[in-house]
């Protein structure tokens, strides 16, 4: 059980945020002295996600299709998971640190009797151990964990490890029977309401400019916060203050509890910085913040601070980056 | 049975008497009370608002002197089953594995409206692996409807008990909950789930699992009298010994470190120099 296994993240083909899981599951093979291999899991034709895969170094694609697996649910996914661990000779099994990832993952490491590590940020030798480094109570500490069983379960956070390069196709691709019964699922999927946007992914984009409590609503969020993102073309985010209030959706939080982010660029505008927020953006390279109030505590991670009043700012701030094009 | 306003009137009142609110019953009177039997857990974690320190062998982090609080993720979970059990009658009972002190935060989820609380006493950490499988254990005894917890506890940042108590008992799972509704038949909770890209819908099977995430609801606080009535509810006391499972962890701290520190940066005078910064000095504009 030397191989590693990734799981990948698909939707309307394979998810970017599958490939840090890659580089993750690459380095612990040569650890392990295994081969890396991968997980295409949907409903009918999956081999484009497949195909794409190839680009990145992987040894052996898995390929399940079964009407159990047309919408994501934790039990389908820990189901062909599971499989694929058994075909594919893994000793680590791994995904993404994703809302899905974090939901089945456990799953699969119950039903294999494996230990498993949450949103790994690193792989360390302590004392000849395989150690997995890890942020823990919103990442004021980090801590390296030891997984005692032979069998091992982790997520990877996207944000800490940097996607593998793609090269020329290789990979052999496999058909995995996985034998699931839609009706032996105890969960239904019923519907799911996207929130559309035109902008960069939350959690892939260069460039992305959060608001807090101090955009003062919806509208001055959006005369704000979204109008600074798109003459960036940036991703937006948010505090849990403003999504709790319902002045954006749920999906846009930053932080201990909503999205990490790690982009080129980070502008926070009227938030204050609280550990928990800081939790899901203190990795990104360049931190800007707006804030009214000196001693706001997002100045002490900041690179580069303004104070201000962020009503009076903005306007300057999309003259003078008007400047600059 | 009347259904005019003065019935109404005089049911609440008179449901103010009473423990119980059966909303349901009083809102369609004749509709089926469908008694949801709901165990929830709750775990003693470190106050979030505060700073944690390392410990010397750097194992974990220094215990004495931290303010303990009831991880908010379960202070949502049970809120959620109170308010359940409002809506449907039943019973709440709350669960949590912890050293002795941690009666505490089980008496504050009494205080909140809990019925009863059992404390799995342990003194050392236990991983998220062994507290489901002492959890699977007492579920096969309360043989709850539905099993409500938080979405992780905010002192490890694992977010695992849920879903292998879920593997373990072979049921259904929907975390990340921003909405719980049981259907009329009382068979299935539908839930509305926060995940990447918007929300998502499902159906559970009862019995079946939940988590609870910040939006779905605004926990109540305590009040003087229900704190004074908490202290008489029941607390039962066991031991993972007892129960018959082994508190060995799979997942085992080797050490504990402040993250680097965040090199401190400048503050700029004007907008003009923020922008010239980050276009020539940073590079990223
Ligand atoms: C278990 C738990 C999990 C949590 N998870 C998260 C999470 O994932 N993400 C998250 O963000 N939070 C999270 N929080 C909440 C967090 O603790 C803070 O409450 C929240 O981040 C504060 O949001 P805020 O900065 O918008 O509001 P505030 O703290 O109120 O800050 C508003 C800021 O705006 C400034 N301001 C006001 N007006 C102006 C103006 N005109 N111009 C410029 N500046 C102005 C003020 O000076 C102030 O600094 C969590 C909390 C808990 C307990
Ligand atoms: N020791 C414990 N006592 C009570 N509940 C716990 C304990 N450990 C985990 N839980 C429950 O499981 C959820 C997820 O925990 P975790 O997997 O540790 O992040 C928590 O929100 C609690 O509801």
């Amino acid at each position: 059980m030397k191989n590693v296994l990734v799981v990948a993240e698909l939707k309307n083909g394979l998810r970017k945020i599958t490939l840090p899981a890659i580089t993750f599951a690459k380095q612990a093979a040569q650890k392990l002295g295994g081969q890396v291999h991968a997980l295409v899991a949907g409903e009918g034709d999956v081999s484009a996600a497949a195909e794409e895969l190839k680009k990145y170094g992987v040894a052996v694609i898995w390929t399940a299709s079964s009407p159990a697996l047309k919408n994501y649910t934790a039990e389908g996914f820990a189901k062909a998971t599971i499989k694929a661990a058994e075909a594919a000779q893994a000793g680590i099994v791994c995904a993404s640190a994703t809302a899905q990832g974090r939901d089945y993952l456990p799953r699969v490491a119950a039903s294999l009797g494996a230990g498993m590590a949450s949103d790994i940020i690193g792989l360390d030798d302590i004392g000849g151990k395989m150690a997995f480094k890890r942020p823990m109570f919103a990442g004021n500490l980090h801590q390296w964990v030891e997984i005692t069983t032979d069998r091992k379960v982790v997520s990877v956070r996207p944000t800490d490890f940097d996607p593998p390069a793609a090269g020329a196709p290789s990979g052999e691709v496999r058909t995995l029977d996985v034998g699931i019964d839609p009706a032996s699922l105890k969960t239904k999927w019923v519907e799911f309401a996207e929130v559309k946007s035109e902008r960069p992914e939350l959690a892939d984009a260069r460039i992305v400019v959060s608001g807090g409590r101090g955009t003062k609503g919806p509208e001055g969020y959006k005369e704000t916060v979204e109008v600074l993102a798109d003459a960036l073309g940036a991703a937006v985010g948010a505090t849990r203050a403003i999504v709790d209030a319902g002045w954006v959706p749920n999906d846009w939080q930053v932080g201990q509890t909503g999205k990490v982010v790690a982009p080129d660029l980070y502008i926070g505008l009227g938030l204050s910085g609280a550990i928990q927020h800081i939790a899901g953006m203190a990795g990104s390279k360049v931190i800007v913040a707006v804030n009214k109030d000196p001693d706001a505590p997002i100045f002490k991670i900041s690179d580069y601070g303004l104070v201000a009043d962020l009503f009076k700012a903005v306007p300057e701030l999309l003259a003078e980056i008007k400047k600059l094009s | 049975m009347g259904d005019g306003p003065a019935f109404f009137d005089a049911w609440r009142r008179l449901d103010t008497l009473v423990a119980h609110s059966y909303e349901a019953s009083l809102q369609f009177p004749g509709r089926k009370v469908l008694n949801v039997k709901i165990l929830c857990t709750a775990k003693r974690v470190p106050d979030p608002e505060i700073k944690l320190r390392v410990a010397g062998d750097g194992s974990g982090y220094v215990k004495d002197g931290v303010k303990w609080v009831v991880n908010p993720f379960d202070e949502i979970a049970v809120e959620e089953s109170l308010r359940l059990k409002e809506k449907h009658g039943g019973e709440v009972v709350v669960v949590s594995i912890g050293p002795a002190d941690a009666a505490q935060q089980v008496r504050q989820c009494l205080a909140m409206g809990a019925d009863r609380g059992v404390l799995v006493k342990h003194d050392s950490e236990v991983d998220s692996d062994a507290a489901a499988r002492a959890f699977a254990k007492i579920v096969e005894e309360e043989k709850p409807d539905l099993v409500i917890m938080g979405k992780q506890a905010v002192d490890y940042d694992s977010a695992q008990a849920a879903a292998i108590l879920a593997e373990l008992l072979g049921y259904g799972q929907a975390a990340y909950a921003s909405k719980v509704t049981v259907s009329d038949d009382g068979k299935s909770v539908r839930v509305v789930r926060e995940v990447d890209g918007g929300l998502e819908t499902v159906d559970v099977a009862l019995p079946g699992i939940v988590t609870a995430d910040l939006r779905l609801n605004e926990p109540r606080y305590a009040s003087l009298p229900s704190i004074m009535k908490a202290k008489k509810k029941p607390l039962k006391e066991t031991t993972f010994a007892e129960l018959g499972v082994d508190a060995t962890p799979k997942v085992k701290s080797l050490k504990v470190a402040e993250p680097p520190a965040r090199k401190a940066g400048q503050l700029v005078p004007d907008v003009a120099t923020l922008v010239k910064k980050l276009h020539e000095e940073a590079k990223v504009i």
